[in-house]
């Protein structure tokens, strides 16, 4: 091995100019690649933590998934049913306390109660559709990142002014609204309540800022037209990758429907992987052609050193040895070139989590949020390598293939 | 403990294609240890061919070349290399000396290829030969560093650095001067005889002649074999 790297060593280092291109493919497909995996990442994970701030990780709501099984479908097989009497049921899940109570027993993370429902805000002569939340401030806290989302006012003040409720930012700039103005919510039973704005919150999701607003249970349940119900339990799991197992086992235990934050976002998700493929696949791109750089240099180094070849050969030395003298060259400017690509990577990583962009969702100026993780450097470094030893691969193959007695007798 | 180091059964080697051509034609032979074997004949008569059958550079179209009492028919492309590695030595009619690389390394490569000596006994035997070579002074030089006939004895080395069995030479002094020429068939002859054998391609009647047997080919046969020390007596006429 050590005269094979000695030779490959003297390959490289006497063709500098070749060389340092190669490199230089190689750490632009690398650097360029961490950037482009950290930029993405960053962005997507910062997405996903605004999602799951502001989304319970796991809702149970009072409906099922699907229709109760009929008594004839459990006693025959061959039976369909259709069109099935709409047997009256009391809205709102039942013994909400003793379903939080058993749940806190085994779900990691906590529970709190709130009734959902619809409505319409009217103020200033503009009617808009609003989703209103009831909430329990005290337990709110445990489930929700809505008190550290406030912008004016507390979550306690919903239950010092009479009919208090929190509006998005985004709507009570919609209506002109601020903090102690009264507005008036219209239920979908015709309800009419008048509320008193105690707090804007901001959640950095602008569906959610345009059309949430929370109020304290009771005002929610008037509207709704249900008094005493609480039709929704919302969860806060210490790990909400876990969200999907636990809405699982939630529903078994319940039989209520229970949705984690990814099923919720299912369409979103599926958009992210869409492009994560995209990505990906340009990612691997940029560096399988950083590697034709190198494959450039391996092929001109095995056309030049044909009688090289030819004579080591012929001096005993085995074809797969001699194979290996050029794919160690590709690795040696690989592996330099993979150095310098991932400094530059970083830097670029650095370079554009300086740069700052409006971001229209929001409506505030963020810095771009880059992802940095070893991963990146790993997987680019990994795959430039392999890409590069392929590269090295086919020329060395071909000219290793040579009869050295064709060479000698050419060149004789 | 037979003292034959490489024998030749019936060797012939065909080119296929188109046209047809046999470059070596059902050639017997046989060389002792220790014996300085010259191989002459025209151009195109397939010296140079038989020489390449012989050192297993290339393989017979038919026949077998036995090396040390081994059969190569059978070996692998692989086991070919390994026997050329450590029981054949080459020397062309050129150096074909790497050129990014010093004398002396270029004499360590096969030593280094064969892996069977620490890099310091490498080292030692590498000055030893370029020293025994009159070449002491310039193992650091790389080839373009070195004149013909330097290149030349540094190739010699090369070839003797595994200690092989035979050395096989094609037209060695073909590229050089009457002096440079003059040398190496004084190398070649002392290694010769101290007990390796070694069989040259040369055009020169009169360096052939102080080889211990020549064989002229034509046409890919063996015309006739001259033994030194019998005078010119043909021993034998192809048929």
């Amino acid at each position: 091995m050590k005269l094979v790297l000695n030779i490959a060593w003297t390959h490289v280092s006497t063709r500098v100019r070749q060389t340092l291109v190669g490199m230089a493919g190689v750490a632009m497909g690398v650097g360029f690649t961490i950037m482009m995996a950290g930029l993405m990442q960053g962005s997507q994970i910062d997405f996903l933590r605004q999602l799951v701030d502001t989304m319970p990780h796991v809702t149970v709501e009072d409906e099922r998934r699907s229709v109760p099984t009929q008594p004839a479908e459990q006693e025959y097989g061959a039976v369909q049913m259709s069109d099935i009497a709409n047997v009256g049921r009391r809205a709102g899940i039942r013994y909400p306390e003793s379903v939080m109570n058993s749940l806190r027993a085994w779900i990691p993370g906590d529970v709190a109660p709130s009734v959902k429902t619809t409505a319409i805000i009217d103020h200033g002569g503009a009617r808009i559709g609003i989703t209103l939340t009831g909430i329990d401030p005290r337990f709110e806290v445990r489930v929700s990142k809505l008190a550290s989302q406030m912008r004016q006012g507390k979550l306690d003040d919903l239950s010092r002014a009479s009919n208090g409720i929190i509006v998005g930012e985004a709507l009570a700039e919609k209506l002109g609204l601020k903090t102690g103005n009264t507005v008036r919510l219209i239920g979908g039973q015709g309800t009419r309540l008048n509320s008193t704005v105690v707090g804007l919150f901001r959640s950095g999701l602008k569906r959610v800022d345009e059309s949430q607003i929370y109020s304290l249970t009771g005002p929610a349940q008037i509207m709704m037209g249900q008094n005493g119900v609480i039709n929704q339990l919302r969860l806060r799991l210490d790990d909400p990758l876990s969200a999907q197992k636990v809405a699982a086992q939630v529903e078994a235990q319940t039989g209520y429907q229970s949705v984690s934050w990814q099923e919720a976002n299912a369409d979103l998700l599926s958009t992210f992987t869409v492009r994560d493929f995209i990505v990906l696949t340009v990612m691997g791109a940029m560096l399988l052609t950083s590697s034709f750089a190198t494959y450039n240099i391996i092929s001109t180094i095995t056309h030049e050193k044909r009688q090289d070849i030819a004579i080591m050969k012929s001096l005993g030395m085995r074809e797969y040895a001699v194979r290996r003298i050029f794919i160690v060259e590709a690795v040696i400017i690989g592996v330099v070139g993979i150095l310098f690509g991932w400094i530059l990577g970083y830097l670029l990583c650095y370079g554009w989590s300086q740069i700052t962009i409006f971001n229209p969702l929001t409506g505030t100026t963020v810095p771009l949020q880059i992802y940095y993780s070893p991963m990146h450097y790993l997987v680019a470094g990994g795959i430039s390598l392999l890409c590069c030893a392929g590269a090295a691969y086919f020329p060395a193959r071909k000219a290793t293939r040579v009869h050295p007695v064709e060479i000698i007798r050419g060149s004789s | 403990m037979t003292d034959i180091a490489l024998q030749a059964i019936g060797l012939v080697r065909r080119i296929e294609g188109v046209v047809a051509h046999t470059l070596v034609n059902g050639i017997d032979l046989a060389a002792n240890k220790g014996e300085f074997l010259a191989i002459t004949g025209p151009s195109g008569s397939g010296k140079s061919s038989l020489l390449y059958l012989l050192g297993l550079l290339d393989a017979p179209s038919e026949g077998e070349v036995i090396i040390c009492g081994q059969s190569t028919s059978k070996l692998s492309e692989s086991e070919r290399a390994d026997v050329r590695l450590t029981k054949c030595g080459f020397v062309f009619q050129f150096h074909f000396l790497l050129a990014e690389f010093t004398a002396l390394d270029n004499v360590l490569l096969p030593m280094r290829a064969a892996g069977r000596m620490t890099e310091s006994e490498m080292r030692e035997r590498g000055l030893s030969l370029l020293d025994s070579l009159g070449l002491s002074e310039h193992a650091n030089k790389h080839p373009n560093q070195l004149s013909g006939g330097q290149r030349q004895r540094v190739a010699i080395a090369r070839a003797l650095a595994n200690r092989p069995e035979i050395i096989v030479a094609d037209e060695p002094t073909g590229a050089l001067d009457t002096a440079s020429t003059e040398q190496v068939f004084s190398i070649l002859r002392d290694i010769a005889d101290e007990g390796q054998t070694v069989i040259v391609v040369t055009h020169d009647p009169a360096l052939a002649a102080r080889a211990d047997r020549r064989i002229h080919i034509v046409d890919g046969k063996i015309a006739e074999t001259t033994e030194r020390g019998v005078g010119e007596l043909i021993l034998e006429t192809g048929k």
